[in-house]
This record gives C-alpha cells, structure tokens and sequence, in this order.
C-alpha cells in the first residue's frame, strides 16, 4: 500500500514552523556562535512533525521486498534469514554507548566478543588470525589483498604485482587489485565452469616471478566447486604467490571444508552473507579478513576502529545460536535446496552444466529461445507473481544468466511453489510471451527509464526544481 | 530438528531423490577426500534464545557505561527514538541493493533523499549513495583527486587532520603509489602561506585535504584556500564534522570541489567505532568521476516518478578494474538512519542542537579555566571540541573521571580533547568540573 500523500519527498511534505525534535533550553549563558564562522544559508531540510515522518518511511518500506517478505533467491548474495535475536542483541545499550575511544578496562564486555568472535570464525575457516577492520566484502578484498602487497614488500619481493582472477569473478575482485594498486591477469574457465588448470599453468610457466596471488572463490560463481583446488594452490605457492578465497561463496562449506584446508592463506567473509546479518538494503554489512600464522603483522590499517561492531554482534549471535551441533548441517541443506530446484527446472530451462552445483547455480535463460522472451523479462515477471528475481546477466559466461540461490532456510513448500511459478512463467513465454515482456504488472512502479536517469542526472532534490524552472 | 531449518526427514528424502542422492554428504562427493571437514567444529555448543541472552548481557555488565565527553570523530548525540525504531522495519532491514528498481522505491526513495539532504548540509551539488566511514571517504576522495587530474601523484593534507584519518589515507596511498605531503600548522591552523609554497614547488599535486573542526576542534578559516588549489589545477578536498554545518560555513562556500567525512554525528550511536556512515558531495562537473553508488530520479513506463541506481558505467560490476572504486556494498541501512535524524530535526532542530553543543562546550572550557588547572593550548575559535593542557597527572585525572563515570575527553600528546554534545546537560559538565578541579 502507497498512501499518495506519504509516499512523496519528505521535502514535499514539508511546512514551516513544524518540528519532530525536542531539545532542551540553553541554560549554559550567553554562548552565540559568531557571525564569522556561520553559513550564510541555512540547509534547505524539511520541516516535519513526528508522525507525518513515520508515516512517510513507513509508507516507502511498503515499496520494498525484504527477506521477511518473500523467497529471494537472489544468487551470490546468499539472503538467508536474519534473525530477530541477532537485533535484540545488538541493540543493547552496554554496547552501543561505548565510544572507540574508551580505555580497555572499560570495554572488556566487547573486547571479549570480538575475541571469541575470533576464535570461532578461525575454527569454522581452519585459519590462525582475524582483523574486522574491513566495513564489507570488497573492503575485505583490498584488506587481503593490501596484506599479501605488504608481505611480498617485507621481503623485498617488489615485482609480484600482478593477481589471478577467473574470468567467471566478480566484478569486486579485479576492481578491488586496481586498488590494491595490483594488475589484473585473467584465466580461462574450462566447458564445464571450472578453471582451466592448463591456461593458469602457462600464466604461471612466463610470469611466475610477477605473481603476487590468485584469488578465488570455491565454489566457484556458477555454484561448481573446483576439485583441482589442491593442486591450483600447490602451483601458486610453488611459483611464490599466496591463495585468496573470497568468502562470497562460503555459506555451503559450512560443515564440508575449510578455506584453509583447501590450500588458501588469506580469505574475507562476508558476514551478512554466511554470518546471517542483513543486507540493509545495501550495508552495512562487514567483511573481516582471515589469514594463515605469520601474515597477521601484516594487515593493514583500513578503519579506525573496530570495523562495523554493531555488525559483529549479530554475527556472533548467530553463532551461538546454531553452535557446533547446527552450524555443519548450514552447508549441506542450503546444497539441497539449491540442487532441488536445478534438478526440477532443467526441463525448461538452459542449464549450461549438468551435475551437482554447490550452494547456487546459473540457468542460461529459457530452453525454449523461440519466444524471444528474456531472463530480464523472466525476472521482472517473477516480481509480479511475489518474488524476488534471482542474480541476472552475471556470471558474464553466458548471454542469459539466471543465477539462483535458495540458502538453507526454505522450506520444500516455498521451493515447490516457487518451482510451480517458474514453470508458468516459462508457459507463458510461449503462450503469452507480451504479457511476461512488458511485466511488472503488479507492483508499485513498472520497468524504468535508465536511459533518461543517465543522459540527464537528477539526483538532489534542488536539481529536481532546477530543472523544473 | 532445528528453528532455522524447515526440512523435516520426509522433505529430506523427497528432496534428495529429486536430486539423485542417497544422503546429503553425497551431495558433496566430487570434493576430494584430503580437504574435507570431518569431525566437530571446536565452537560452544547450541545455546537457546534465553541463553544467548544470558551470554550478552554478561559480556554487556562487563564493559563501564560512561557519561561521554569524548569526540575525536566519534560524537555522543540523542538518537530520537523514531530512527531505530523504523530502522527495524523489516522491509528495509532485510533488502539486498535495490537493483529491482520496480520492488526496491522504498530504499532507492530514502536514497535520493539522503543525497538531497548531504548536498544541502554541505553546500556542494551532488552526493552519492553512501561511503563506508568518514575516514575511508577520505580515502576514496584522495584517490578520486588523483584520478581526475592528469600526471598528478600528490596530495596535500593538513596537519590538522585527525590521525585516524591520516592513517587510513597512508595506507590507501601506500599501495595506489599516492605520495601525501603534509601541511604543517602555525598556532593550531593550518598554514596557508605553507600550503601556498608547496604548491608553487611541488609538481603534480591532485589535491588538497583539510579538515573542519580540526584534531584540535578548532574551527579554522580556509579564506584563500580553494583559490591557491584551483590555481594550480588542484582539486580542494574539505572533510567535515556534519552535524557542525548545520551552522558553519560550508565547504560549497570555502570552495570546496569535493566534501567528505562521517555521517556519525547525526544521531548515530557510537557503538564502539560502527557501524557508521561515509558521505560524500562534490561539484556536478565531477559526477561521473565519483565512486560508489548514485541513485537518480527518472520515470516509469506508467509515467510515473521513479528512482534508480543510475551512472553505473562507473561502477566495479561494469567496469571491473577500471571502476572508479572496487566499493560494493556500502552502508544503506546508516544512511536512512541519517536521513530520518535529519527529517525529524529539520532547519531547525540542526541548528539548536548545534548552538547547543557550542554552548555547552564554551561552558565546560570555561569552567575548566576558571579551576586554574587547565589552559587552551591554541588561541583559537573552537565549536563543540577543545584542548587542553592539564598542570597536573594526567593519567591520574582520566582515571579519576572514569572512577566517577565520565569519560573525561580523549588524551594524546599531552593534552585532553574534550567534546560536548546537545545530550549533556548542566548538572554532568558541573559534576565533571568538580572532579577536574579537584
């Protein structure tokens, strides 16, 4: 429900004079901020009581899809359920009115937390050390990635500046190395997804001596779990390189294997990926980074402080919650779940590579292509039927990706019925592919003009009236 | 069975028949035997709602809680109880990045909002979606400078900065082989007539960081600034303490092409260092040269208003090594948190709880003066922030503060940095001041 008048700008629904503060008098004197150091206007913010605010963001959440919404399947983003003691738990005021700042006789309660938080997440990734500077999964990325620059400089290793990526990566990852200040070398994936050990083999045979790392993630990001990783990390070490993981896919290797049993030396976790934290529609979420014994004295200053804490909690709660006994079985169901819907959607859609998948998996759109219906109108047209779309057009390996991830926490039901909507939305591609083309019918905006937003910027209100004028 | 897990034994075996395996370790049977996990994780064991509780509420009554007069970046605000408490709507809370503009409005409309509100308080045209922290919003500005000049490797940064800050501009500037020359400072300010001969010796500077309030909480008067940068085709960078220009002059009107810092001092609790919120404003001309997310206001094909992440040609899942920054996800949830802190105080509301705050702090200074233990080490203006020099043990005074609850400032080299914010009333900085002086 969009209620017309709550649903504009807060800046519409403006009027002078109004306030949704209260504040106390001035009982400190006369102390005026001088003329000489004031703005000249003030900032032109609303002017709102309490509810009309409430209301207005209450009314905008409406327009949202969250977890406690509906199935979200969306691939590599891992939305598994977040919740609600985690909230409670973070939400304590012995922790939220600590400042940084505060000696460490008067914060032992946090110190403690982020300590066993620690030791669990060294447990659970069979690595020695975690630093929790790092505000989220790409910031964990350039963490590891500044830690292993800085290990090959100690040793006056300066020429290992370039870092392996699959082609199949994420779009963080060779970002993250150009930060990093690192060059970018791609290797091949083979038919079935999977690196191409030959291709990395002769990158490593003419620039060994230049290679600083090869990162990965494992499961790969077509869901596939790449079972030469043994030797791959064998060839890396050999040549003086170090192995990171990217965490993004760890959430099926809970109770499986470990990132530094597979041969890895620095990985990142995203903890509102595996660790159950939410999204927030975009952060904050927290990417602490791991690594093997001797690396920690490199980890690099990244945040001031203690990283994203409120985010640790949470975190941490979730580990309690599931303890030794639950958290092995996360890796397994959330597999399950994934290779479930494969298995019943294959017969009409492309699936590129047969097989068991891990946590995800990618369809390469319709198998039908004659309908000339697309995953972008497949995804929009789940939208209608009270889904999220899954990841679309990425993995680049295909034209028409179509990247599903269920996690752990659905039931058959919600697999089943999702199934169900899959299948109707792939019957009436052919029996009324308009209708499923110019889908979203029912939610509260339909498909939007990208192409106007990027030609002509407006994104201030004032450049909204401007431009209005 | 367990409470996040629906599957029941017969859900299992349907399932795995689907799939075509016996039992779920099969599942897994293309992963060589050598690396795989057997046995238990070496984690406590499952403890129930209560007992997770019980868990935190103890480790909580181990940390002191304390009447904060601290700052250094990290600022103790009221939080009007409306914020967390939409904050927990559960439609905003458990949402990924609103790619799906047609089921994201809520999020891509509290954005535009965001922005709209950070260009405002800035006094600069634009603003992107969010940054991770006011430090490391630092870092991405510095980066952006040096990517927007051409043959440029330099930036200047005051003296003033605060270390923290400092700190996670060194290691940024480490790896992307960014040299930082620092701008020394003459009687607590930065030194203008300094700043203006390294930019006449020095080739290659990007850019120029200063900070308002600075280290010191001095408020210091960057007339002459933007000119001296823009003379020599540097960018000029201003990293401010946002909840301070509500009142203070802007860096839109010092000159300022980019303007950064940390969102903390809207009304976000402190919670021993995050999660916080980075913003980040500059001039339109810079646009497409900003890092992190953009969202924008465009229409649907119901011809209705709508907004979407837009400008994304600069971003890392397009254009992978050569985006203007690897940023991915940011700190969204913060960022409405900020946005509904401003939409409740309003014009007004920013303005008296920054009147506020100086007026406390002016108070507190004052009163500290008149004990004649303490002086200002700097003659200069400050806003809700000073330093002083104790004639006493430091140490000792700081231990007595927490003894009786306070946080009494923050130390280093020396001196005490005390903050005062709107929450403090008259009775604690009296009661502060009794300890100090005694």
């Amino acid at each position: 429900m969009n209620n017309r008048l709550y649903g504009k700008l807060i800046f519409e629904l403006s009027k002078e004079g109004r306030v949704g503060y209260s504040l106390p008098g001035n009982f400190f004197g006369e102390y005026d901020i001088p003329a000489s150091m004031r703005r000249a206007e003030d900032a032109k913010l609303p002017e709102c009581d309490e509810l009309t605010v409430v209301r207005h963001y209450t009314n905008l959440s409406n327009n949202n899809f969250g977890v406690d919404t509906g199935f979200y399947p969306l691939g590599s983003c891992t939305m598994k359920y977040n919740p609600k003691i985690n909230e409670e738990m973070a939400s304590l005021p012995q922790f939220q009115n600590l400042h940084p700042e505060q000696p460490a006789d008067t914060t032992e309660g946090a110190r403690t937390l982020v300590s066993k938080l620690e030791r669990s997440l060294c447990e659970l990734t069979g690595l020695a050390h975690f630093t929790f500077k790092p505000y989220a999964g790409a910031h964990g990325e350039l963490t590891g990635l500044m830690t292993i620059d800085n290990y090959h400089r100690s040793r006056g290793d300066m020429a290992r500046k370039k870092v392996i990526v699959p082609d199949s990566a994420h779009g963080t990852n060779p970002a993250s190395a150009a930060v990093c200040g690192l060059e970018i070398i791609e290797v091949k994936s083979l038919a079935d997804g999977t690196v191409d050990y030959d291709d990395l083999k002769r990158i490593v045979e003419e620039q060994g001596s230049e290679i600083a790392a090869m990162m990965m993630t494992n499961p790969n990001t077509l869901g596939l779990f790449e079972t030469r990783i043994p030797e791959i990390a064998a060839l890396i070490h050999d040549c003086g390189g170090l192995m990171y993981y990217d965490g993004a896919n760890l959430n099926p290797m809970l109770g499986v294997c470990r990132p530094g049993d597979m041969g890895f030396d620095v990985m990142h976790i995203n903890l509102h990926k595996t660790f159950s934290t939410p999204h927030g529609g975009g952060g904050p979420g927290a990417g602490p980074v791991g690594v093997r014994e001797g690396l920690q004295e490199f980890f690099p200053v990244v945040s001031p402080y203690n990283g994203n804490f409120g985010v640790m909690m949470r975190a941490y709660a979730y580990i309690l919650s599931l303890g030794s006994e639950y958290v092995k079985e996360v890796g397994p169901l959330a597999t399950l779940n994934a290779n479930y819907i494969k298995e019943s959607l294959k017969d009409v859609y492309e699936l590129p590579i047969e097989g068991l998948c891990c946590h995800e998996f990618v369809f390469d759109g319709l198998k039908d292509k004659s309908t000339g219906v697309t995953t972008m109108d497949v995804a929009k047209r789940l939208l209608d039927y009270g889904y999220h779309a899954p990841t679309i057009y990425f993995p680049l390996l295909f034209h028409e990706s179509l990247m599903i991830e269920p996690t752990e926490n659905e039931s058959k039901e919600t697999l089943d019925e999702f199934i169900a909507v899959m299948r109707q939305i792939a019957e009436e591609a052919k029996t009324n592919p308009d209708e499923v083309k110019s889908a979203p019918h029912n939610t509260p905006i339909g498909r939007v003009d990208d192409v106007l937003a990027a030609k002509h910027p407006i994104v201030t209100y004032q450049q909204m009236l401007n431009d209005q004028d | 069975m367990y409470k996040y897990f629906p599957h029941t034994e017969d859900d299992l075996q349907v399932m795995m028949e689907r799939v075509g395996v016996k039992n779920l370790d099969e599942l897994y049977a293309q992963i060589p035997e050598s690396i795989r996990f057997r046995g238990d994780y070496q984690i406590p064991s499952a403890l129930t709602e209560e007992g997770v509780r019980q868990m935190f509420a103890t480790l909580g009554s181990q940390n002191k809680q304390l009447t904060c007069f601290a700052g250094y970046g990290v600022y103790d605000h009221t939080t009007p109880s409306v914020i967390p408490s939409l904050l927990q709507r559960s439609e905003f809370l458990t949402s990924y990045t609103p790619y799906q503009a047609e089921i994201s409005q809520g999020t891509l409309h509290y954005i535009f909002e965001y922005q709209s509100m950070m260009a405002e308080m800035t006094g600069l045209d634009i603003s992107n979606a969010s940054m991770y922290d006011g430090t490391t919003a630092a870092a991405e500005a510095m980066m952006m400078a040096v990517a927007a000049g051409k043959k440029v490797n330099k930036v200047l940064v005051s003296g003033g900065l605060n270390p923290k800050t400092r700190e996670v501009l060194d290691t940024y500037a480490l790896h992307q082989g960014i040299e930082l020359v620092t701008i020394p400072l003459k009687d607590g300010v930065t030194d203008l007539a300094a700043l203006t001969s390294q930019l006449s010796t020095l080739d290659g500077v990007a850019g120029v960081m200063v900070q308002q309030p600075n280290v010191y909480g001095i408020v210091e008067d960057f007339t002459g600034f933007a000119e001296a940068c823009h003379e020599k085709k540097a960018l000029f960078i201003m990293s401010s303490v946002i909840a301070d220009l509500a009142v203070l002059k802007t860096p839109g009107e010092w000159g300022a092409d980019i303007a950064v810092g940390d969102g903390q001092s809207l009304g976000i609790p402190m919670q021993f260092g995050g999660p916080y919120v980075g913003y980040m404003c500059c001039t339109e001309k810079l646009i497409r040269k900003m890092p992190g997310r953009i969202v924008g206001m465009t229409k649907d094909n119901r011809d209705q208003r709508a907004f979407v992440l837009t400008l994304q040609a600069r971003e890392q899942h397009i254009r992978r090594q050569k985006a203007t920054s690897n940023i991915c996800s940011n700190q969204s949830l913060m960022a409405l948190w900020v946005t509904v802190y401003l939409s409740l105080m309003g014009k007004q509301g920013v303005k008296e709880a920054a009147q506020l705050s100086y007026a406390g702090a002016h108070y507190l200074c004052d009163e500290l003066l008149k004990t004649g233990r303490f002086h200002l080490i700097y003659d200069q203006p400050f806003f809700n922030e000073f330093y002083v020099k104790y004639d006493g043990d430091v140490d000792a005074l700081y231990q007595r503060f927490i003894d009786a609850g306070f946080l009494g400032g923050v130390k280093f080299d020396g001196g005490i940095l005390f903050a005062v914010t709107e929450k403090r009333n008259k009775v604690e900085i009296d009661n502060l001041v009794k300890i100090a002086a005694l």
